[in-house]
């Protein structure tokens, strides 16, 4: 039975009201700024950028805003808008080797060709609030020193140093001209393999993969994994339009890369030797993609013969649960009016009640 | 300061019968530059001035002398694109995410055609990009515009890179090792 429940309009329309008041907060603090946002909120906005799946740092300062703070909202706006645009293509595939670096880190090796370059980071910090911030002068505008000499310009990857040896997997591209899975145009198909999984891990959500990381660290997926290299920095990304016949570029973004090194017993097929797992993200997300490459890594189970015997390692339950806007939307989808579903259960439990009331009376006499 | 076509023809519409098809090549080649040439520097051009800051291509317009007429092709329109990355950075593909683009497509008076496809959601970025893409490819204009646009915006563009680059190349480590001698 459909039953139409009307009324809600009004008090739609004021609740509007009120949840832009309480965006706006006491209108006696200045009102927060896009830039402001983008320029001291530069983390969120990466997020934002990351699980949003698109780049561009002022919408992503304005969903923030928009969302009085709550990224997983945020995301779920960038996504939305990003179905009112048109595609004009796919990019050629950015280089990470040619990433001018801002840090570059590996837990690997201590001297290595390029050099350990910490960037921007809070790994060596206190972790003590810093109560200079809370002032109200505020920080004005901090000196950084700058070195005589730039980064190298071209610093080379840790998997490339390892693989002189060949202890440790190629990646190659087996097939450059093959269809890229892509799960804005096609729905998740299984198995799924490494582009669609690196695609949905790459937009997932960070606390799902953080936790589903941790778990193949805690034992429950067994990889060994050591932080290969992780860098920071701008990659250029070239396009080629249909109607010039060669690519141009047509812009920068900045990305976090982390390539994980995990032991590897060998299989019939493939010796001992490490294997890799792999995280790439829009902006300073580091932790995102560290809890990506360990994801990815599990993942890679079934290619590599190993038992799937954990979540992190099966493909259905991590494909199926990592996106925040579709968790987001089916668990808040409960706070929708199920009145009448309500009451056919209510009815349904005290007629169950009733049959119970009656067999516990029989068994009595 | 304008830069709309003075006879008004066709501003902010697309031209009839001015297919984008006849974009590729438009720019003839000046006599004896063999093709790969022009379109290598033609690519070197169009990097530098989509990586430009408009700020900068705003002051680099105000300085042009003789500003064109022009009609639009295709009016500055916003999209996106598909940033594709490579997994383990050298394997095979896959869709990273994806990245505001705005692109347009216009004919300045001389003929030449100028293609501004740019990262974000700037019209007038993708406009300015586009217009100095089509004087480029003037062999009359080149070697001005090349030393006194393009060089320049390259120039500020390395300076930005390279400033980032030392800033973060104070943050690198030197590792030393304390060594406990045996007296000898």
């Amino acid at each position: 039975m459909y039953v139409a429940v009307k009324g809600g309009e009004q008090a739609i329309l004021n609740s509007h009201k009120v949840i832009a008041e309480e965006r706006r907060g006491d209108p006696a603090v200045p009102e927060l700024t896009l830039a402001q946002v983008k320029e001291q909120m530069q983390l969120a906005v990466d997020r934002v950028m990351t699980e949003g799946s698109l780049y561009d740092r002022d919408l992503a300062a304005l969903a923030i805003k928009q969302a009085q703070g709550d990224l997983v909202e945020a995301i779920f706006l960038l996504r939305a808008y990003r179905t009112t645009l048109t595609r004009f293509g796919a990019t050629l595939p950015i280089d990470t080797a040619k990433m001018a670096v801002r840090r570059r880190i590996s837990a690997a090796y201590k001297d290595l060709p390029g050099g350990q370059v910490l960037g921007p980071s809070y790994d060596y910090t206190h972790r003590l609030l810093d109560f200079a911030l809370a002032a109200e002068e505020g920080v004005g505008a901090p000196q950084v020193d700058m070195a005589e000499e730039p980064v190298d310009e071209s610093i080379p990857r840790v998997t490339d140093i390892l693989n002189h040896e060949g202890l440790i997997e190629e990646e190659v591209a087996a097939d450059d001209e093959a269809r890229v899975a892509d799960l804005t145009r096609e729905p998740m198909e299984f198995p799924a393999e490494r582009d669609m999984r690196l695609q949905n891990l790459a937009r997932g959500d960070e606390g799902f993969l953080l936790a589903l990381g941790y778990s193949t660290q805690r034992g429950y997926g067994r990889n060994h994994p050591f932080a290969g290299e992780i860098r920071l920095g701008e990659v250029a990304v070239a396009f080629e339009p249909e109607e010039l016949g060669f690519p141009i570029e047509i812009g920068e973004i900045t990305v976090s890369e982390c390539q994980m090194i995990n032991q590897f017993a060998g299989s019939a097929e493939r010796p001992p030797q490490f294997t890799r797992g792999y995280g790439l993200a829009f902006g300073h997300c580091e932790r995102k993609t560290m809890a990506m490459a360990l994801v990815d890594r599990a993942l890679r189970a079934r290619e590599l013969d190993e038992t799937v015997d954990y979540p992190a390692q099966d493909e259905e339950f991590v494909l199926y649960h990592s996106d925040n806007v579709e968790a987001s939307g089916f668990v808040q989808h409960l706070k929708l009016p199920h009145y009448v579903d309500f009451q056919s259960e209510l009815q349904l439990i005290r007629s169950l009640r009733r049959r119970h009331d009656e067999e516990q009376m029989e068994a009595a006499e | 300061m304008t830069m709309r076509s003075e006879n008004g023809a066709g501003v902010g519409a697309p031209a009839e019968g001015a297919g984008l098809e006849s974009l590729p090549g438009s720019g003839s080649p000046p006599g004896g530059v063999p093709a790969e040439a022009v379109q290598a520097e033609r690519q070197r051009w169009m990097s530098v001035l989509a990586k430009a800051q408009l700020s900068e291509l705003e002051q680099a317009w105000d300085q042009v002398e003789e500003r064109p007429a022009f009609q639009w092709l295709r009016p500055p329109e916003i999209g996106m694109v598909m940033v594709r990355a490579r997994s383990g950075g050298t394997g095979g593909q896959f869709n990273l995410g994806q990245m505001t683009v705005t692109r347009c497509a216009l004919r300045v008076d001389s003929g030449a055609t100028g293609l501004g496809y740019v990262q974000g959601r700037s019209k007038r970025h993708a406009e300015l990009a586009a217009i100095f893409d089509a004087l480029l490819q003037d062999g009359g204009r080149r070697a001005v515009l090349d030393e006194e646009v393009i060089r320049p915006l390259a120039a500020a563009y390395d300076r930005r890179r390279d400033e980032r680059s030392r800033k973060a190349n104070s943050t690198k480590v030197n590792f030393f090792t304390l060594v406990r001698g045996e007296n000898d």
